[in-house]
């Protein structure tokens, strides 16, 4: 398959700090590419190095068969287009916000409002052209930088993190928006995200940037099913415990996770380790539940995030865990945040890192 | 009865002070407003020092600026055959330099304000080196009209340079701040409050003007 955007051994140095570390990753054409990894990784500074708008210090960056360099960058920088993770406006209304990259390609004034009206359907922002951008929600100034970047219509669209901190909501929106344009425009979608069920469910290939280093690249759920090394790693995995082991007589271990917090897990070993359980395999319940599930505990939901057809719960039960069930579900439990929930999760359903 | 408003002294004074003050202003920005961007926009050694010596001479005296500027171009002095001595441009270009830090400090804070990705934003949109910085001159605009109004007002109202350079020439560089001075020693009470509530109107009406041009820019 060909490639859209290429990074070879790039390396960015800001100081004594090296963001990236020798970094080389190639872009399919028509792909969503998320890059997985936690705060501090170096997404961002790939992103922006993608974006044509930061050189790297070493290393070679290939755009579309051509290199880049001094001489092409800003041409090669029209071709794509970077969305921050920390919304930015310009101090004006969402038509001008909108319009802003129109206007330096030089389009005409019916042409511009054309444009700006089908990316602020897109975003579903229409009838908003008028309103002060900075005067919107937090998830609607994200959509405002979202319509502002899918105007241009560029063959690449870099998102840094585009849901962070939003409500359900506006996070819909904005997934629905990326899977749409990379279905009906071809887009090519480099995503950065700590969010791995956004990895999971809107792309096609996950390469995972620890430390400023490229780990594995591949497919959602070789990358995310498998037992994968560099993922245990990562400091935002969700559900990962350490605590000391212990076998039990039974066969089973018991992890004591701190906080009086146990998790009985279908493996032997003792000592210091590390597990982790899936969101969706945990299962609610409103009662304590009287089954096969070695692990129940008792706690309060803390967050609501609503993926399409599924909700993912952060439930406090002395820790955080992250649990996955149906929109049906959560809708006929009628949970919301600060119900009281019980989770169980099989022994076996615990898994060493 | 236009020409007889014409003939007035007051219209004359207040016409030269606001024609004074405002070239010096606009001559200023012209250097001073790149100057205030570069030291917003670049990171460079010697930065804050740089930003510490135009927010020490803010504060610098009238009076201090208008003798050095009278040792220079009073007609004994090293630059007194250019012959502007006791003119209005010496007055412009006095009151230019006394207003530089003003607006070289106030631009450069504004610059500083606008959020950082700005640049970027605009250069991931498309935009050039050049249209990036423009793009952050237009953020900070609310604070660069402020700049060059403080400017305009400290110019018009400021006495010393004024009085060391034009020296109150009837008729040529006569302004509301020098005659009141003068009026006020002769003692011609009445004349000079006159002259203060011109003033003291134009020093208003300008702020005015400014607040609701800055509400309709942000």
């Amino acid at each position: 398959m060909r490639w859209l955007i290429k990074l070879k051994d790039v390396t960015k140095r800001y100081g004594k700090i090296t963001a990236l570390d020798s970094v080389s990753l190639e872009v399919r054409e028509k792909e969503i590419l998320t890059v997985l990894g936690p705060n501090g990784s170096g997404k961002t500074t790939m992103l922006k190095i993608m974006a044509s708008i930061d050189e790297p210090t070493s290393g070679e960056v290939f755009f579309d068969g051509e290199k880049v360099n001094n001489g092409n960058r800003g041409n090669v920088r029209k071709r794509s287009t970077m969305v921050f993770q920390k919304t930015t406006l310009f101090n004006t209304t969402v038509y001008k916000n909108v319009a802003y990259g129109l206007k330096l390609r030089g389009y005409s004034k019916e042409e511009t409002d054309e444009k700006v009206k089908e990316a602020l359907e897109l975003v579903k922002l229409v009838g908003y052209e008028n309103r002060h951008a900075k005067k919107l929600s937090g998830g609607e100034q994200q959509r405002v930088s979202l319509a502002r970047a899918l105007v241009l219509n560029t063959k690449l669209l870099l998102l840094d993190e585009p849901t962070a901190n939003l409500d359900p909501k506006n996070v819909s929106i904005i997934e629905e928006t990326i899977s749409r344009v990379n279905r009906d425009f071809n887009t090519t979608i480099v995503m950065a995200t700590h969010n791995m069920f956004q990895a999971e469910t809107l792309t096609s290939r996950v390469a995972v940037l620890l430390g400023g280093k490229m780990g594995e690249i591949g497919m959602p759920r070789e990358i995310l099913r498998g037992p994968s090394i560099d993922l245990a790693s990562f400091a935002r995995l969700e559900n990962v415990f350490s605590g000391s082991s212990k076998i039990l007589r039974e066969g089973t271990s018991i992890i004591e996770v701190d906080d009086g917090i146990e998790v009985e897990a279908a493996v032997r070993q003792s000592g210091k380790v590390t597990v982790f359980v899936r969101p969706e395999d945990i299962i609610v319940t409103k009662s304590r539940l009287f089954s096969s599930a070695r692990n129940v505990f008792r706690g309060k939901i803390v967050e609501v995030s609503d993926f399409e057809s599924v909700v993912r719960l952060r439930v406090d039960v002395g820790k955080e865990f992250v649990v996955q069930i149906t929109k049906r579900s959560f809708v006929e439990m009628k949970l919301n945040v600060g119900s009281t929930v019980f989770l169980a999760f099989k022994a076996s359903s615990v898994h060493l890192v | 009865m236009f020409w007889e408003l014409f003939q007035n002294p007051i219209f004359q004074i207040t016409i030269r002070s606001l024609h004074i003050s405002g070239t010096a202003t606009l001559l200023s920005t012209f250097w001073s407003l790149p100057l205030g961007m570069f030291i917003g926009l670049k990171s460079f050694p010697g930065k804050q020092f740089v930003k510490g010596i135009f927010n020490t001479l803010l504060g610098v005296p009238t009076v201090a600026l208008g003798l050095i500027l009278y040792l220079l171009l009073s007609t004994s002095g090293p630059l007194g055959f250019l012959d502007l001595y006791l003119t209005p441009q010496a007055m412009i270009i006095g009151q230019a330099l006394l207003v530089t830090p003003i607006v070289v400090s106030l631009a450069t804070s504004a610059v500083e304000s606008v959020d950082p990705k700005i640049q970027d934003l605009a250069k991931t949109l498309g935009a050039s080196e050049v249209e990036a910085s423009l793009a952050v001159l237009r953020e900070s605009m609310g604070g660069i009209v402020l700049a060059i109004v403080a400017s305009f007002n400290r110019a018009i109202a400021e006495l010393g340079v004024a009085l060391a350079v034009g020296r109150n020439i009837k008729g040529t560089t006569q302004v509301l701040t020098t005659v009141i001075a003068m009026e006020v020693e002769r003692p011609n009470i009445e004349y000079s409050i006159q002259l203060v509530i011109i003033l003291l109107a134009i020093v208003f009406t300008v702020t005015i003007l400014t607040n609701l041009l800055q509400r309709r820019i942000t």
